[in-house]
């Protein structure tokens, strides 16, 4: 019975499939699997800009929408209704096929990277044996689709978005990647699937998650402030910082175009905490071994839930950081720890398994991140600036 | 220690989110169309004109100076004198205001008009939810839409009308007294006859 319900999506996939011919199946397969994530996780965006809203809301001892519905449930459908039919509106100076394309290419690149996910148990789009590398490859084109958008709008507040999110993005792309190779050392794979089958053992009732080692936490916790940087969510908005440069580098789109950013700013959102999810949190395994009924698919999405209050949580309480204090932070900070993590996580594979070998590899890499803690503390000496071309 | 500040942060909005499910006096928003806020004395909004009396058009207090009409800074006032005279509210004959709208998408609620106004009848309201459908012909509000009784004036700024109603009655009283002077003197030289009559006669 369990069984099934776990498996319910595959098995009715393969019964609609067993209704086909034989020559169509394996497009027929792929549009329907297409279509299933095309369908979730939209939704999946409309419950979230309910729940940040309210979220926040609740943080600043406000309500929240409350107006649509009950709960305020139905603002998702009245932004979508309103962005909908709102004027399309395109600057007369823009270059007006990248100023077209810069929202599709955004929404298709973090719709791609959903095809190495592992939602669930056999529920994969595609078994890649280098997923996490076409993940972080796909990832990249958010770049590209953001200075198109920055360029092709021909203003100044939205190219200045443009250059600092391209700046902010590679600088943190770096350390995303550095935090993942110790997951790919220790599971001798790049492929997701693997990755996930890897931790979905459990030692008594509780799992092998990676994230329960200490070169595994470290690497979660560089991840998501890696992630929070390349998905341009608080504290890292500069890009599209609202007192600053207004909207950034979608200041000139309004109507659909605008929703797909935000669609696709969120769908990126998704992504890179589904990855952390399959790369740190065990996927869809369950965090003990007595909640195993509970289908695989519910793991995923419940661990998903949590990393989305998680990012909301951090947006309604910290402040936007300075350029060069996010750069440091980048730079002098996670390079290093994920660099010194990729080594503590070595020697743990080659020390017998034991309390000392946790001792060792802890003391190995608090000690490093309290003595980096401090360069970024140190007070800087701000000379004058002079400005030569601006007087 | 690095990362205390965050972790302070992030327990103060748990705080903050859990907080406002349980004690109620947390919220400071207030759900508007249902409830309001108390309004403050000072409040104002759109220009409006007050009517002594029951009678908005005999009652007007407007004299048609035109004065508002030219130190208005966005030009939103609009006034056409009359032909005819009507007595004021200290009870001397005066024009009055044909037509008199004010174009509150225009009005700025700087209340010049209120300050220059000599005869006390132009005042700020204090209504401010005036939504329509109608952008132009429905925020062009007429002379009948602006009038408004002496008493309404005294329920939404008690104090500032208290001392109007004051100063007026003064006026009122001061003019009434001269009437009566005038009517004295008259009387006076009616009594004596005699010795007037010839008296003008002569200095005529």
């Amino acid at each position: 019975m369990t069984q099934t319900l776990d498996q319910i999506f595959v098995i009715a996939l393969q019964r609609l499939l067993g209704l086909l011919p034989v020559a169509v199946r394996p497009l027929a397969s792929a549009i329907l699997c297409v279509v299933a994530i095309l369908v979730v996780f939209p939704l999946l965006f409309a419950i979230t800009t309910w729940l940040e809203r309210k979220g926040l809301g609740r943080m600043q001892n406000r309500l929240g929408p409350n107006r649509t519905g009950p709960f305020g449930l139905l603002q998702p459908v009245a932004d979508a209704i309103k962005s909908l039919t709102k004027e399309d509106i395109v600057p007369i100076t823009a270059d007006h096929v990248v100023h077209f394309l810069a929202p599709l290419v955004l929404v298709m690149a973090a719709f791609l990277a959903y095809a190495v996910l592992p939602i669930g148990r056999n529920m994969v789009l595609v078994n890649m044996n280098a997923g996490v590398l076409f993940f972080f490859a796909v990832g990249s084109t958010v770049e590209l689709s953001v200075f198109m958008a920055g360029w092709s709008s021909r203003s100044k507040y939205s190219l200045l978005g443009a250059m600092r999110a391209v700046a902010q993005m590679i600088s943190y792309e770096v350390p995303m990647v550095l935090a993942t190779i110790v997951i790919i050392m220790e599971a001798g794979s790049l492929s997701t699937v693997a990755i996930v089958e890897k931790q979905a053992g459990y030692t008594g009732i509780f799992p092998h998650w990676f994230v329960f080692t200490p070169w595994g936490f470290m690497g979660f916790a560089l991840f998501m402030i890696a992630a929070t940087a390349e998905s341009n969510r608080s504290p890292f908005d500069l890009p599209e910082g609202e007192s600053e440069i207004i909207a950034g580098y979608y200041i000139e789109y309004s109507g659909f175009k605008f929703a797909l950013f935000f669609l696709g700013e969120y769908l990126g959102m998704f992504a890179t905490s589904g990855l952390a999810i399959t790369l740190f949190l065990g996927g869809w395994s369950a965090p003990f071994s007595f909640l195993t009924w509970i289908p695989s698919y519910a793991w995923f999405f419940a661990k998903l839930l949590v990393l989305i209050g998680a990012f909301i949580w951090i947006r309604g309480t910290l402040p936007r950081l300075r350029m060069d204090q996010l750069m440091n932070l980048a730079w002098q900070y996670i390079l290093p720890m994920a660099l010194i993590n990729m080594l503590v996580a070595g020697i743990w594979h080659f020390m017998p398994v034991g309390p000392i070998r946790w001792l060792v590899c802890s003391v190995l890499l608090a000690a490093p991140c309290v003595v980096l803690s401090f360069t970024l503390k140190r007070k800087k000496r701000l000379q004058v600036r002079t400005y030569y071309f601006a007087e | 220690m690095v990362g205390e500040g965050i972790l302070k942060g992030l327990a103060e909005t748990a705080r903050n989110f859990f907080g406002s499910y349980v004690g109620k006096d947390r919220l400071t928003t207030v759900q508007y169309p249902e409830e309001r806020l108390p309004q403050i004395e000072a409040a104002r909004s759109f220009p409006f004109l007050v009517y002594d009396g029951s009678d908005w058009q005999q009652g007007m207090r407007c004299v048609a100076c035109q004065i508002c009409e030219k130190e208005c800074p966005p030009k939103c006032i609009l006034i056409e004198k009359s032909k005819d005279k009507k007595p004021d509210a200290v009870g001397k004959q005066q024009f009055y205001p044909a037509v008199f709208d004010i174009d509150i998408s225009v009005c700025m609620s700087c209340q010049i008009c209120v300050e220059v106004c000599p005869f006390e009848a132009i005042k700020m309201d204090v209504e401010y939810d005036l939504p329509t459908d109608d952008r132009f012909g429905g925020l062009l509000l007429h002379k009948q839409q602006l009038a408004k009784s002496n008493e309404y004036y005294n329920t939404i700024h008690p104090t500032e009308a208290a001392a109007v109603d004051a100063a007026l009655a003064e006026e009122r009283a001061k003019v009434e007294a001269k009437a009566r002077a005038a009517a004295a003197a008259k009387a006076a030289t009616e009594a004596k006859p005699s010795q007037a009559q010839p008296a003008s006669g002569e200095s005529r």
